[in-house]
């Protein structure tokens, strides 16, 4: 269910590695409940604003409010336990090659010394049929599964801490159409099972229309005039259809358009 | 082409004071980057080294966790460590022989061989085998954790990679190299003992009298000391190499070669300091009678 409170304020954050500009200036609130899908192209700071949410990037300016308290501001102690009410997945699953699947899923509880062992295996399995995989792969390693087996243990290990809010890297980037849309319908059923709020990166516009309540687009800094918001787009799947940007329209539908001109001059200028 | 009178340059390309004063001031700039790149560096090798000191104190890691990083670190060691110290034994039982029997002293290589396994070549040995089997390892294992973003994972599941990845690593270099050293030294001792009197023919009874009036407990504990020092520079230094790896597979190789390439520089650095810091101990401890070295 989506409240108007935020549960989540980002508020004019900056970012840059070295000389490099990645997110400037965005402003953004993440009501309780929702589907947020964050889209963009390739470069344009999308992986960087999920992981600053969460801690793992500090930014130069701006702050990240996480359920009222600046994440910034946290002491290495209290972020730990503020990130125990997110659940990551992570772009190639991120998954421990050293562990088995079991091993994986239960990370979180045994290294954080929660409930007993019983209650583990309990909840493992319940998570592990959530996500639809059999207990068969439960001994194997990584590396023995598919992509789409590989997210979906990924999904398993961030759901078994019972988190408020899952960010997601590229769920569905590198499998195929019915695999992705395996994982489009875990991710609403996570949504409706848990309550949980879900900021989806995803550059995949089906997986942003079927699962998202919102969606916002970012544009590279590289393509903005000096004062322009990076935020290009706000507003529900079905506004982004009928939009008369045309860098929005132009991502939407997935014409080059004048990019491929782009794409030779630039490839031009290099060889000079 | 307009070629300079007496010169081979063509005349747009005659080097001129003003080009020689900016590749001279280029020069420097670079040297001063160098040099700020390397104390940042550094730093940063510091400031790793104390957030893990810091988890040490904060919470160990689990038993089964350094269980298996002890058995990656030792107990897998222990045959290249072996043969190489028994090697390195009859090596310098090869190269000392003829200078010592120049002098009639073949009896004496016996002390020769085993203080230099045991202050010099046991401990530096066993921390070079260390840097290349354990160190481009680690290196390499966590400097992919990082690539593959499992770094990040343990993270984002508010564990800090520091405390799970590091500290054991570092924890069991410090405690398997002193063993190591131990094990480096003991073959060096054997190889040297059994060529001297099974090829070179050294009267055994001898080699063993003079081996112990030379070399005692202190230069054991002397090489067993330095070692703790090169396991601690092994663990932290290919750690943070892997920590901060460059993305891609070339990433990862050079992780894992810078980090066996730092390790052993700081090694051999360390060694010098270590050695003369212990030399000058032993001389406050049993300071030695000028009178004893003359006979008196």
């Amino acid at each position: 269910m989506i409240t108007t409170e935020p549960i989540l304020k980002i508020e004019s954050l900056h970012v840059q590695f070295s000389q490099q500009v990645v997110l400037r200036n965005v402003n953004l609130n993440i009501p309780r409940g929702q589907t947020l899908a964050i889209i963009g192209e390739s470069g344009c700071g999308k992986t960087v604003l999920l992981k600053t949410i969460i801690g793992l990037i500090r930014p130069q300016q701006g702050s990240v409010m996480f359920d009222g308290r600046i994440v910034e501001q946290l002491s290495p102690k209290e972020l730990a336990k503020q990130r125990l009410r997110f659940g990551f997945v992570f772009q190639n699953s991120a998954l421990f090659d050293s562990m088995t699947v079991a091993q994986n899923i239960l990370f979180p509880l045994r290294q954080h010394r929660i409930q007993s062992q019983q209650q583990h295996e309990q909840k493992m399995l319940s998570h592990l049929a959530e996500v639809g995989l059999p207990t068969s792969v439960l001994g194997k390693r990584p590396a023995e599964l598919s992509g789409g087996m590989r997210k979906r243990v990924g999904l398993a290990r961030a759901l078994v801490m019972q988190p408020e809010v899952l960010l997601y890297d590229e769920p569905t980037t590198g499998l195929d159409p019915i695999v992705s849309d395996v994982i489009n319908e875990l991710m609403i059923s996570t949504r409706d099972n848990y309550s949980v709020t879900s900021v989806i990166v995803t550059h995949d516009m089906k997986t942003a229309r079927k699962v998202a309540d919102r969606v916002v687009m970012l544009y590279p800094i590289s393509r903005l005039d000096a004062t322009e918001s990076q935020i290009i787009f706000d507003g529900t799947p079905d506004e982004i259809e009928a939009t008369t940007d045309r860098r929005v329209s132009q991502f939407v539908r997935g014409e080059a358009g004048d990019r491929l001109m782009e794409t030779h001059q630039q490839h031009t200028i290099e060889e000079v | 082409m307009i070629m300079a009178a007496g010169s081979d340059y063509p005349l747009e390309r005659q080097p001129s004071r003003g080009g020689m004063i900016r590749s001279f001031t280029e020069s420097i700039t670079d040297l001063g980057s160098f040099a700020i790149d390397a104390i940042v560096e550094l730093g940063d090798i510091a400031r790793f080294a104390w957030r893990t000191i810091v988890w040490i104190f904060t919470r160990l890691p689990r038993r089964d966790t350094m269980f298996a990083s002890m058995y990656q670190i030792g107990v897998l060691s222990l045959p290249v460590i072996a043969i190489t110290g028994t090697f390195i034994g009859m090596v310098l039982a090869v190269q000392s022989y003829y200078q010592f029997r120049a002098f009639g002293l073949e009896t004496q290589l016996g002390g020769a061989i085993n203080k230099s396994m045991f202050r010099e070549l046991g401990p530096v040995l066993a921390a070079t085998m260390l840097a290349g089997r354990v160190g481009g390892a680690m290196a390499a294992e966590l400097g992919t954790m990082r690539v593959t973003e499992q770094i990040d994972a343990l993270a984002s599941m508010g564990t800090n990679p520091i405390q799970h990845l590091v500290v054991p690593r570092f924890l069991s270099c410090l405690l398997m190299i002193p063993s190591l050293t131990v094990m480096a030294v003991f073959m060096g001792v054997m190889g040297g003992f059994l060529y001297c009197t099974t090829i070179l023919n050294i009267d055994y009874y001898h080699y063993w009298e003079n081996a112990k009036k030379y070399a005692e407990n202190w230069d054991l504990f002397y090489g067993v000391i330095k070692s703790v020092f090169f396991g601690a520079t092994i663990g932290i230094v290919s750690c943070h190499r892997g920590f901060h790896c460059q993305p891609g597979a070339e990433g990862v190789g050079q992780a894992a070669t810078k980090a066996f390439v730092l390790s052993f520089v700081v090694i051999i650095v360390i060694d010098l300091f270590l050695s003369i810091l212990l030399d000058a101990i032993y001389q406050v401890i049993w300071p030695i009678n000028p009178m004893s070295l003359m006979g008196g």
